[in-house]
């Protein structure tokens, strides 16, 4: 596979939410607002991309029976790094996020490309294949955060868009858009977008 | 490859925890101090916001630290109401406190209207003073549960001790767009010059459901309720009456009140 597939392939064709369905679970919880999203978004990325790098450097020397626990350090050690660096350079962020930068930790999508990709290829192809993943988690997390922070609150990155009626706009806020559902319902139309497109998305009807 | 026998597994382990503990102290310690100004700072910077000296556009350092000029701080021994000279309030963490057995006052559950359960029993008071050195704001610091979390901010009180100046919290876990709705500048705006005690000192702040018609002066006491946020709104009153009522800052306000505190 080229290095240009590695990256632009789990945008859309292989995107790790829509097709694999990993990591929906964060992907439910961060995306109220499209700050804490693009945050989010940047977290994963450099943790997904750089766990996959250590993992590859190392896929050789890590015994078989210990190799889950030995990624979870890994993978751990540079999500808690991730927490530090936001914690002191984006403090009023990094209060916003609260418990979700420690659940990078828990993220199925990291995990996932460190057993399934990072074990069998080699540094640099595993690298740009952890940044493609955390690009095409991205996508999804800003989608989604797009949506509901526009019709639940009526904002963009905290910038007023539709005035609610709250503060004597027009707008009446969805409230569900808030709530954890609508981002079952959006990641849904998303994945329906994509296999209209990408027709071989489509599981067979058995 | 040989990757499997026992000494190579302990030697894999060993080193990559070496490597990955090193990486992590590394990085936290490194990085404590510059954490720990900013969290400082965010907290000076609610105060002054939570008080109306600064607006919420205000994040540049230096004019923080200015503004802060203007504060001083008090350690309030919160039984008897007054000025504990011999605390350093700089080093004062009555969050911390709060937790130390033989520190903290342990709160009946009668009492206990925040479900905070224990409280320090010294704790700091902010006095913001105007540029002729007059007291302009009486800041608390206040704290309580909400659906979530627990909700940690300021109350700003006149030199009345009993009208509401401003409220605003600066650490809580509720619901973005609905229980998070406590951090809404319109919502906040409206605490302001709602009158706390009623004539016998006593707390009397109610958050109802549905708008409250501000331009009454028969509902000097009410502020609305957050919609789709009924646990959030009745725990944001419960912490307001609780700490300023005689189990919170009450005796401190009455003796301020007799000019027993300057």
């Amino acid at each position: 596979m080229s290095m240009k597939q590695t990256i632009f392939d789990p945008l859309f064709k292989n995107n790790p939410i829509a097709l694999q369905i990993l990591g929906v679970c964060s992907a439910l919880a961060v995306t109220t607002k499209l700050e804490t999203a693009l945050v989010m978004s940047l977290a994963v990325i450099l943790v997904v991309s750089c766990s996959n790098l250590f993992v590859s450097i190392i896929r050789n020397h890590i015994p078989s029976s210990i190799r889950i626990i030995v990624q979870m350090t890994i993978i751990a050690s540079l999500v808690i790094v991730t927490d530090q660096l936001l914690k002191a350079f984006f403090f009023s962020i990094a209060k916003s996020m609260s418990v979700y930068i420690g659940l990078i930790i828990t993220n199925c999508i990291v995990m996932g490309r460190a057993d399934a990709y990072a074990m069998k290829n080699g540094p640099v192809q595993s690298f740009f294949d952890g940044l493609g993943n955390g690009i095409g988690y991205s996508v999804v997390l800003i989608f989604v955060a797009f949506f509901r922070e526009l019709f639940g609150s009526g904002k963009l990155l905290g910038y007023t868009v539709l005035k609610p009626m709250s503060e004597g706009g027009w707008y009446q806020p969805n409230g569900m858009m808030l709530l954890s559902p609508s981002a079952f319902f959006l990641i849904g139309i998303f994945i329906w977008i994509l296999r209209t497109i990408y027709k071989d998305q489509v599981e067979s009807s058995n | 490859m040989g990757n499997d026998n026992v000494k190579k597994i302990l030697l894999v382990s060993f080193s990559l925890s070496i490597f990955c503990s090193v990486l992590v102290c590394g990085s936290a310690i490194s990085l404590k101090e510059l954490q720990q100004t900013n969290k400082a700072l965010d907290i000076k910077r609610n105060l002054l916001i939570s008080s109306g000296v600064i607006n919420s556009s205000v994040t540049e350092k230096e004019k923080i630290l200015k503004a802060y000029e203007r504060v001083t701080e008090l350690a309030v021994d919160i039984n008897s109401g007054s000025v504990a000279d011999d605390v350093d309030t700089k080093k004062l963490d009555a969050r911390k406190l709060a937790k130390v057995a033989g520190e903290n006052i342990v709160l009946n559950s009668g009492d206990d209207l925040a479900k905070i359960k224990t409280i320090s029993k010294v704790s700091k008071v902010y006095l913001v003073k105007n540029s002729s050195n007059q007291v302009e704001k009486i800041v608390l610091p206040i704290h309580g549960k909400g659906l979530w979390s627990t909700m940690y901010g300021f109350l700003a009180l006149a030199p009345d001790t009993k009208t509401i100046k401003g409220l605003g919290f600066y650490e809580h876990g509720e619901t973005p767009g609905l229980g998070g709705e406590i951090d809404n500048p319109s919502w906040k705006k409206q605490w302001v010059n709602k009158v706390a005690l009623d004539g016998k000192n006593n707390p009397q702040i109610v958050v109802v459901k549905g708008q409250v018609d501000h331009s009454d002066s028969a509902n000097y006491n009410k502020v609305d309720g957050l919609s789709g946020a009924t646990i959030t709104s009745n725990g944001v009153q419960a912490l307001v009456n609780f700490w300023v009522s005689d189990n919170g800052f009450g005796p401190f306000l009455a003796k301020y009140r007799n000019g027993e505190v300057l």
